[in-house]
């Protein structure tokens, strides 16, 4: 958006709601200096599913950490350096070949902020909210990830203060590379188990 | 009435599909990234609780809530925090948005004073089964409404937290263990699904024994 679209461009109800309410507790100090900025340029730089990568690619080629990350998320992930506001309890889950697990929050947004960054639009709305507790392999293959039948189904319905992270199986071809080529393989979707790699 | 809000999705029918993409940016428009800051901001200055940030949000007019998107709730909850606890007006805000400003619905549960003792020791173990208290509080609660008076197995018993009950209403707070229960979606939902589970993370208080 060019500057002169910025300025001529009306506001929309919600843009106008959102200046006013700034506008209000900016004048009362409520708003530090640089706080929207920070809080913007955090999770659209930072924090994301980068950080969440770099743990599966930790998980799959080392052994010993793989077990660590299933004994205790919060720690293993620690160790990479990931942690803070919702992640202070971190629990994964790991697919393998007989057993797929997907995360949801029927009751609003719970995600692993610290390995997935914000959640995306279709986690948070509705549909994907009401339908994943209720027809998961339906929903799963409607959204391109087709599973056997004798594929077990783990969903997983963050409502308390745990905050989940799926452990994608390994793709197979992927012996003798590094931990950045493996990171590099991992999807967001893949973490959040509505994909398969 | 607001009890059991519009927020409490899990299982309604009718939604149609996903609006999925494998990619999208982090923030659709500008003003998103600003309506967070402004909740987190409004929710620091006031104190609010987890339990009170998230009922202001559940507290929206369904309909708006169904029509509105993700951030257009955390701006809703902002202003009516920010109402409610006096750092601006109603009136001031519709003037300056020039127009209506709809805010989240009031509080319908009495505050908490006496929350009770803390429970120290889980009452249940892994495997143990349990049933969901069959329960429509006025006020906010994390136990979903769809394994309310279903009988599921615990497969992981968590630490002892605030109870969101309480403390979305005052300033008395309770912690109690938390467990993650295991539901068979074929007895949640009687339609024959095999193999599927559905695990809840639930309160100590939200259980009784089978």
């Amino acid at each position: 958006m060019s500057n002169s679209d910025h300025h001529t461009a009306p506001m929309s109800p919600v843009e106008q709601r959102v200046a006013a309410l700034e506008a209000l507790l900016t004048e009362r100090g409520l708003v530090p200096e640089g706080f929207i900025e920070e809080i913007t340029r955090r999770y659209e730089t930072e924090i994301g599913p980068m950080n969440g990568a770099k743990v599966v690619a930790r998980a799959w080629a080392d052994p010993e950490y793989k077990l660590r990350l299933l004994a205790d998320g919060t720690a293993a992930i620690a160790e990479l350096g990931f942690g803070g506001p919702e992640g202070d309890h971190l629990v994964v889950v790991e697919n393998t070949a007989a057993v797929h697990n997907v995360i949801v929050c029927t009751l609003c947004s719970c995600y692993p902020w610290p390995v997935l960054g914000l959640p995306p639009a279709w986690y948070k709305d509705p549909p994907y909210r009401a339908r994943m507790v209720r027809e998961p392999r339906a929903l799963l293959a409607e959204m391109g990830c087709p599973l056997p039948e004798k594929v077990e189904i783990r969903v997983w319905d963050s409502s308390a203060e745990v905050r989940y992270l799926v452990l994608p199986e390994r793709p197979p071809g992927t012996a003798g590379m590094t931990e950045a080529e493996l990171a590099a393989l991992v999807t967001r979707d893949s973490m959040i188990g509505v994909a398969r790699l | 009435m607001l009890v059991d809000g519009i927020h409490d999705l899990g299982g309604m029918q009718g939604f149609g599909p996903v609006g999925y993409s494998p990619a999208e940016p982090v923030f659709h428009h500008r003003w998103e990234p600003v309506a967070r800051a402004l909740l987190t901001a409004v929710a620091g200055a006031v104190e609010a609780s987890g339990g009170e940030f998230r009922h202001a949000i559940e507290r929206m007019e369904p309909g708006h809530y169904l029509t509105s998107s993700y951030y257009e709730h955390w701006l809703t909850a902002a202003a009516t925090l920010a109402v409610e606890h006096g750092l601006v007006t109603g009136s001031e805000l519709e003037a300056r948005a020039g127009g209506r400003f709809p805010m989240s619905g009031p509080v319908l549960a009495p505050p908490v004073v006496d929350a009770g003792p803390d429970v120290d020791t889980p009452r249940f173990g892994v495997g143990d089964r349990v049933r969901v208290r069959e329960w429509h509080p006025p006020g906010h609660t994390r136990c979903p409404r769809y394994v309310r008076g279903k009988a599921g197995t615990v497969v992981r018993v968590d630490g002892s937290y605030s109870v969101p009950d309480i403390e979305a209403h005052g300033t008395a707070r309770r912690h109690e263990p938390t467990y993650s229960v295991r539901f068979d979606a074929a007895e949640l939902w009687g339609d024959g699904q095999r193999g599927v589970w559905v695990h809840v993370d639930l309160w100590d208080s939200y259980l009784e024994r089978t």
